[in-house]
């Protein structure tokens, strides 16, 4: 692994929702330093607080207590401005490809908010020229596409649409909930692969958030466990998957269904 | 937007709804164009029959009723439109603010909401337009309008609340675009059709608020209104007269309104309910 | 006399959309599955999967319409018979079909021993409530569920278990053919071992004698089934043992959705994924010859033409007009 500048940092973060009676602890007392150009996956089940961590670290969640530093500072989303400015440099990817675009804009504009978004000015051939770039690195023909409303469009499609945005925005840091999950294995495959080539290119950090602990293994460099809002395991992903320490990672790994080795089911 | 128009136009009830209501816009516009009459002129002798002449007889100060229907349909259309933008734009924002903003706002904008609905908005109606003085029409459809907004507010909440968890709104706050934009771009759209809908089933209980409280005659003073007409015909006892013409057509033309509005209502609500798109 | 409990031959079921066109989901499948036997099919979304696990249970219900061919269990052609022949003596009792989001399904303001005791009702109304009480504890204690579930209501018991006791009602008249599709797409590792463990015990202890299990998980088909069916665009594609199918494939979209799996195993890591360019073919207006042809790697110009049949080479049926030993030699010299 590549030993590059911390890009993010979480001190003791720790989330609850509720009061009350119904106080939950979402997240409890996580702690993390992403480096730049660092793939980590966040691996748990449902309800191990992964989505809420993965909230925090993009500013949609405020932290109940704990501290994020973000490029060597302490994180400031107080103001509209600050948080444009943190913004400016964190994009994310969803699970359901459905719910990740705005049905009633055609894939044209979605791509056009994109260079608009980076403030910069372009003719309107510089503008065409950069949309075409973004489409064709995820295999898609924007000729095809860019009188279509999403709707119109595979799930696997509109996935890779949404990392041609990626393509273009080139942020520091992106965030991928699942972004696989919806999508059949073939399309998984391209999409991951497309992922990986954006952080080659582009050193950027890339955050999984998965349930698939085999996904997690193949894309990351660094793996957290989490279970019911606690981090039980992390390391280097060759490490945490092929000798596990923790017991809820060792019945975790042994409860994936494998091919190369028995899946003990007694 | 578009495709939604070309959709609703194939639905036979709205287009029925639609029709109706257009032809009778039609008739109050351009029949005042011939006969230019002041409706209030007294022109006859009291409660005469329908015939040739007087189309619906005359009332009992002897005007032509059919003129006076004419600019009731007008003054109704208006007192209901007014009523139902005052409602559905109330109803809007504060189901907008309430489930956008969430938290201790949503808490009270929904307490406040609640008041309204537990509250019976007639009587309330009733109240506000005894202690007014001047009541024009305009007076009376905003009146209307700020007791009927509950519903409208408590369902755009309802649907801004599960849209605002929705992926394309997160995305777009990490797009650092600013809260009015979101939500007139990735929240309005969605509601839209319901927000349409909305209106149209106010403007319909506009339109009978109105004549409700003109019939107890705590309408508009100085114009004609539906339940105005009909305010008349029950203080100069026209059924007592046999004088039927002199408040069932206006009772009818209630119905046609109201009912071509809910026709347009069930079409749309057929249409955009079930989503067909996808 | 074969021992075949399940024989489709032809089988043509299609959807009727709004413009009356006919989109053929399942187009000319034919495949039997042996007494005791377990049959895994697989493929992407929109290949057929699961409308042909629909079409099993002989009931159609629009838009989807049944075409042609026979589906026959266990000596009857059920398509022969009445719907009302079929609700009361095949469903439940000679075939089971657990769908997607079965768990959703139960009514939440009942109790579980409730749905037990409707079919009860129906199909063994000799027995008084006492004896389906019994029977039922004992049955969940036998397949190692605590009895308890049954007198709670369906919201207080957690997806898995959910999951687990939808599949516990379904086959309580034990029938010859469990049909499954995706049972445990929605649901954590853990509870997903559980559900695959009932399944298993179920079979073990002859509940049900044969399995049909449909899922895009391919791991969890080659520990769970003996025979693997690829699915593509409404036709099978391939059909062997599963150890046959992961390790060993003929059909080249085989190969590539065996290329795509993903192990947290030794050597993962590096692999490189297969992925296939384009999309599968819309069934609305399948193209002539191979409908894999567009995304093929190898296809030929013979692919595109006339009607490719399913070719047979020992146990194994494929569908390509390649030789599989010059298949195997092409993944050979691309592998290197």
């Amino acid at each position: 692994m590549k030993q590059n500048d911390v890009l993010i940092r979480g001190e003791h973060l720790t989330k609850v929702f509720g009061y009350g009676k119904q106080k939950t602890t979402a997240v409890e007392d996580v702690s993390f330093a992403f480096h730049e150009g660092e793939i980590i996956s966040i691996v748990g089940e449902s309800g191990s607080g992964k989505t809420t961590l993965a909230k925090m670290i993009m500013g949609l969640l405020k932290e109940s207590s704990g501290s994020i530093e973000y490029m060597g500072k302490p994180r400031q989303l107080k103001r509209h401005g600050d948080r444009k400015r943190y913004w400016k440099n964190i994009q994310a990817i969803f699970q359901d490809p459905f719910s990740s675009f705005n049905l009633f804009y055609k894939v044209e504009k979605l791509l056009l908010d994109c260079i608009k978004l980076q403030g910069v000015n372009l003719t309107k051939e510089e503008q065409l020229r950069k949309m075409k770039e973004a489409c064709s690195f995820v295999n898609l023909k924007f000729e095809e596409l860019h009188n279509k409303y999403p709707f119109e469009l595979s799930g696997g499609q509109m996935q890779r649409l949404m990392i041609a945005r990626i393509f273009m925005l080139h942020p520091k840091l992106l965030i991928a909930d699942e972004p696989t999950s919806m999508v059949d294995a073939c399309s998984r495959s391209t999409i991951l692969d497309m992922l990986l080539k954006l952080r080659d290119e582009n050193n950027m950090t890339i955050i999984f958030i998965t349930h698939d602990v085999g996904l997690a293994y193949y894309v990351s460099d660094t793996l957290y466990i989490m279970e019911q809002g606690k981090v039980v395991e992390r390391g280097p992903a060759e490490e945490v998957i092929l000798n596990p320490q923790h017991p809820y990672t060792q019945q975790l790994i042994s409860d994936v269904p494998k091919i190369h080795s028995e899946w003990d089911l007694a | 937007m578009n495709s939604s128009f070309r959709i609703l136009i194939k639905s036979p009830k709205f287009m029925f709804g639609a029709c109706m209501l257009l032809a009778m816009i039609g008739l109050i516009l351009i029949y005042p164009l011939f006969n230019r009459n002041d409706p209030l002129e007294m022109i006859a002798l009291a409660y005469q029959p329908p015939d040739s002449k007087l189309l619906l007889g005359s009332d009992n100060f002897g005007r032509d009723l059919f003129l006076e229907l004419i600019y009731g349909i007008r003054t109704s259309l208006q007192v209901g439109l007014i009523a139902g933008v005052f409602a559905t734009v109330i109803g809007l924002v504060i189901g907008l603010a309430s489930g956008y903003i969430g938290g201790m706002i949503d808490n009270l904008l929904t307490a406040i909401t609640n008041i309204f609905i537990v509250i019976p908005s007639f009587v309330i109606l009733i109240l506000i337009s005894v202690s007014i003085d001047s009541r024009s029409s305009f007076v009376t459809a905003v009146i209307i309008g700020i007791t009927s907004w509950p519903w409208t507010a408590r369902a755009v909440r309802a649907q801004t609340s599960s849209l605002r968890n929705r992926d394309h709104v997160n995305i777009a706050k990490i797009s650092g675009y600013s809260t009015p934009r979101i939500i007139l771009s990735e929240i309005l759209p969605y509601i839209a059709s319901y927000v349409v809908m909305a209106f149209v089933l106010q403007t319909a209980s506009g339109i009978l608020s109105e004549a409700s409280i003109s019939m107890l005659g705590l309408g508009p003073y100085n114009t004609i209104s539906l339940g105005i007409i009909m305010n008349w015909a029950l203080v100069f006892e026209a059924p007592v007269a046999g004088a039927w013409w002199a408040f069932i057509p206006a009772a009818i033309s209630i119905a046609i309104i109201t009912f071509s509005l809910y026709m347009m209502n069930t079409g749309m609500d057929e249409i955009f309910n079930p989503k067909i798109r996808s | 006399m074969s021992t075949n409990i399940l024989e489709v031959h032809g089988l043509k079921t299609y959807y009727r959309t709004r413009l009356k066109e006919h989109v053929y989901a399942v187009d000319g499948v034919s495949f039997s599955l042996e007494k005791g036997k377990t049959l895994g099919i697989a493929g992407e979304s929109g290949c057929g999967k699961s409308t042909l696990a629909l079409s099993l249970m002989g009931f159609y219900f629009p838009p989807l319409h049944f075409g042609s061919g026979s589906i026959v269990i266990n000596g009857t052609d059920i398509m022969k018979l009445g719907k009302e022949q079929l609700r009361a003596q095949v469903s439940g009792r000679e075939i089971s079909y657990i769908p997607q989001a079965a768990m959703n399904a139960l009514n939440p303001t009942l109790k579980i021993i409730h749905f037990i005791e409707d079919i009860m009702k129906e199909h063994r109304p000799e027995l008084n409530k006492k004896q389906v009480w019994d029977m039922a504890a004992e049955r969940f204690e036998t397949l190692n569920l605590s009895p308890k579930v049954l007198h709670s209501y369906p919201n207080e018991l957690s997806g898995g278990m959910k999951q687990r006791t939808v599949i516990a009602i379904s086959t309580i008249l034990n029938p010859k053919v469990l049909i499954a599709d995706e049972p445990t797409s929605a649901l954590d590792v853990t509870s997903q071992k559980a559900v695959i463990k009932l399944l298993k015990s179920l079979l073990d202890r002859g509940f049900i004698q044969s399995l049909v299990f449909i899922t895009h998980e391919l791991p969890l088909l080659y520990h769970v089934t003996d025979d693997i069916i690829v699915m593509y665009a409404g036709e099978i594609v391939e059909r062997g043992t599963a150890e046959q199918m992961i390790f060993d494939p003929i059909h080249p979209y085989t190969k590539k959705l065996m290329g795509s799996i993903i192990v947290p195993e030794e050597g993962m890591k590096g692999h490189k994924l297969a992925a296939i360019p384009g999309t599968p073919p819309n069934l609305k207006n399948v193209p002539e010859g191979c409908r894999f042809a567009d995304r093929c790697s190898y296809v030929q110009e013979t692919c595109r033409k006339g009607k490719i049949e399913s070719q047979t080479a020992g146990d194994r049926i494929y569908r390509c007009i390649v030789e599989p030993e010059v298949l195997k030699e092409w993944y050979a010299n691309e592998a290197e």
